[in-house]
């Protein structure tokens, strides 16, 4: 067998360990969903109505529509949290010194963390969707949009999971990997998740505008309300490939950077 | 020989290179485990000064020494764990720096902290294994059963490793490093925290190991434990080899064990001092140092000789050699903070003469 198919197999070998861990102690899952969840409750139900006046121009599917695609990148961002902390967790285990003495592919010690993250990401993603169904929400997706939603929603947790998994390796402490990509969590909220940049103060707003989750949530929303999205695709896009990217190579680096004490 | 090693290391490092050369020519089983100027720091801290190591396939090597002695970078530098900051190490006949994954399918490690996945349970953690050894799934679920029996861990085959106690957890970890058929084994202080009872069992595998052929380095700082299961020590000093040699030639270069008798006054022990006729006085101490092989045989002969004196003994202790003798005889310093070591009935400063105590 080739080096490339050892590390796809040993990449599929770590998915199962992480997975085996996940389904061992859900807690940290379940913990995953409660920010999207307390914020969906909390924005449809406590500030919605307000909002949704103030918008007005969300127009079709009332506020839950602008809102959901948002809260769906909101389940994305917060579950950097605990890949982090999973990720740091796992390295101050022993069985790492072992990996690293060991025949393997080093690489799917990370990809084997990433690919469970994902699908735990997209999960919960999945999950706040039925439940924002559940509230009223109505999307206006054709089968073809669906996908693309999904597609959206994997190349987005890709993304942020490398990008976590990179934060994780850096932290010092699991307290610290915990504190590390609370960024990634707010930045939604300043961008445009819960409502238009256009409404923001002036600094704010530029900030809102340029930041990475805007586009993001804008593909998102114009693939599931059927609004314009304009460019924001491949500005998305682009921002997803440079974060893999970014948090693919310092992971990898902070990875052989030697043992964890 | 133990004092030619010591010396060698004196040499101008250029010679190394040469000097594994002559190594070679000596052993004449092919080496399974060679390094030559082993060096290491961590910034401006020095941990290994520059060491030589020779280890015959087929035999057990124990790295004897205290904490902080250096033990355990070693074995990250020869298990591939970390890069070496100088000298050639070879292991399995493959450069450890640049053939690093050639060498890891060679050998086995089982560090000082435990290296299993705790979240998983003991069949779980072998079936890893055996997966990252790329064994077909039947022959893995063969090889895992076989060694959760052998290694007596069937019966908690399905708890997690969180809920085993340090002797399981140990034989586990052993168990998964010996899923692949390492040729060389490297245990870094396998049996430190372990009961005696566990402690016997641990030794007694790795017996079994070598007996069917492994290759083991073993680092200890357990005189008793090098003692029983290495062909040959090295004592590593603050990063250095201070001595190498069977465990015999080593134990020769120790002070033999003692008993201390310790009086209530100068008339006591001058007494005692000339009834003996022979043996260390200690005057401020109030302590006579009697050289014993630490047998019952060797007490009662020394209590009877005593009993037909007009003395009182206030206080006796049997003093066994330990890795602190071998480290004031070869080093002149004691093994410092070694506080791990267990030996009982030890005073460990018997030999010091300035000790109040």
């Amino acid at each position: 067998m080739s080096t490339q198919s050892y590390a796809i197999r040993d990449s599929a070998t770590m998915l199962r360990r992480n997975l085996r861990h996940v389904l061992r102690y859900p807690g940290m899952t379940f913990g995953v969903l409660g920010t999207p969840v307390v914020m969906l409750l909390l924005f449809r139900y406590v500030f919605g109505g307000t909002l949704g006046a103030g918008i007005g121009s969300a127009g079709h599917g009332g506020y839950i529509g602008y809102l959901t695609p948002g809260i769906i990148v909101l389940a994305v961002s917060s579950a950097s949290v605990s890949t982090a902390v999973a990720v740091n967790t796992d390295m101050t285990q022993g069985i790492i010194n072992r990996f690293r003495t060991m025949a393997i592919a080093r690489v799917s010690v990370l990809t084997g963390h990433v690919a469970g993250s994902v699908i735990q990401t997209v999960t919960s993603a999945a999950l706040v969707t039925g439940l924002a169904v559940a509230m009223g929400f109505r999307p206006a997706a054709s089968a073809a949009g669906w996908i693309a939603v999904i597609a959206v929603t994997v190349a987005v947790a890709f993304a942020l999971t490398w990008v976590s998994v990179a934060l994780g390796l850096m932290a010092k402490t699991p307290e610290n990997a915990s504190n590390l990509p609370t960024p990634l969590v707010f930045l939604p909220f300043l961008g445009s998740a819960f409502i238009p940049p256009q409404s923001m103060a002036p600094g704010l707003r530029w900030f809102a505008e340029y930041q990475p989750f805007t586009p993001i949530i804008e593909t998102l929303r114009g693939l599931l309300m059927g609004t314009p999205a304009g460019g924001s695709a491949l500005t998305a896009g682009a921002w997803c490939v440079g974060l893999a990217l970014a948090g693919y190579v310092s992971a990898r680096a902070l990875f052989n950077r030697g043992t964890v004490r | 020989m133990p004092v030619s090693s010591a010396s060698r290391l004196d040499l101008d490092p250029a010679s190394t290179s040469h000097h594994g050369g002559m190594n070679r020519q000596r052993h004449s089983p092919a080496p399974a485990l060679s390094a030559a100027g082993l060096r290491k720091s961590f910034g401006d801290k020095v941990v290994l000064g520059g060491i030589d190591l020779h280890v015959p396939e087929g035999t057990v090597f124990s790295l004897l020494g205290p904490n902080g002695a250096g033990k355990t970078t070693t074995v990250q530098i020869l298990s591939t764990l970390i890069p070496a900051t100088g000298g050639h190490v070879r292991v399995a006949g493959r450069d450890v720096r640049t053939e690093a994954d050639r060498v890891r399918a060679a050998i086995g490690v089982t560090g000082q902290f435990s290296a299993v996945d705790d979240l998983l349970t003991g069949a779980e953690n072998l079936l890893l294994m055996a997966d990252l050894h790329h064994l077909d799934r039947r022959e893995g679920r063969r090889r895992a059963a076989d060694l959760l029996e052998e290694f007596e861990l069937a019966g908690v085959a399905s708890k997690t490793a969180a809920t085993y106690s340090g002797g399981m957890r140990r034989r586990l970890d052993l168990a998964m490093t010996l899923v692949g058929d390492p040729g060389i084994i490297f245990l870094d202080e396998p049996t430190t925290g372990l009961d005696p009872r566990s402690r016997r069992r641990v030794w007694q595998i790795i017996r079994d190991l070598v007996a069917g052929g492994v290759t083991v380095f073993l680092t200890t700082q357990y005189l008793q434990e090098a003692d029983q299961l290495a062909d040959r020590i090295a004592v590593l000093d603050r990063g250095k080899l201070v001595a190498e040699g069977t465990p015999d030639e080593l134990k020769r270069l120790i002070p033999g064990g003692h008993i201390l008798l310790r009086f209530t006054d100068q008339g006591e022990l001058g007494a005692a001092a000339r009834a003996r006729g022979e043996g260390a006085r200690d005057d401020e101490a109030l302590t006579l140092q009697v050289p014993s092989d630490g047998s019952v045989k060797s007490l009662r002969a020394m209590l009877d000789r005593l009993a037909g004196e007009p003395v009182e003994v206030a206080a006796l202790s049997v003093h066994t050699p330990d890795l602190d003798d071998v480290f004031l005889a070869l080093t002149g310093h004691p093994g410092t903070d070694s506080t791990g070591t267990d030996s009982t009935g030890t005073d460990s400063t018997g030999a010091d003469k300035d000790s109040p105590r």
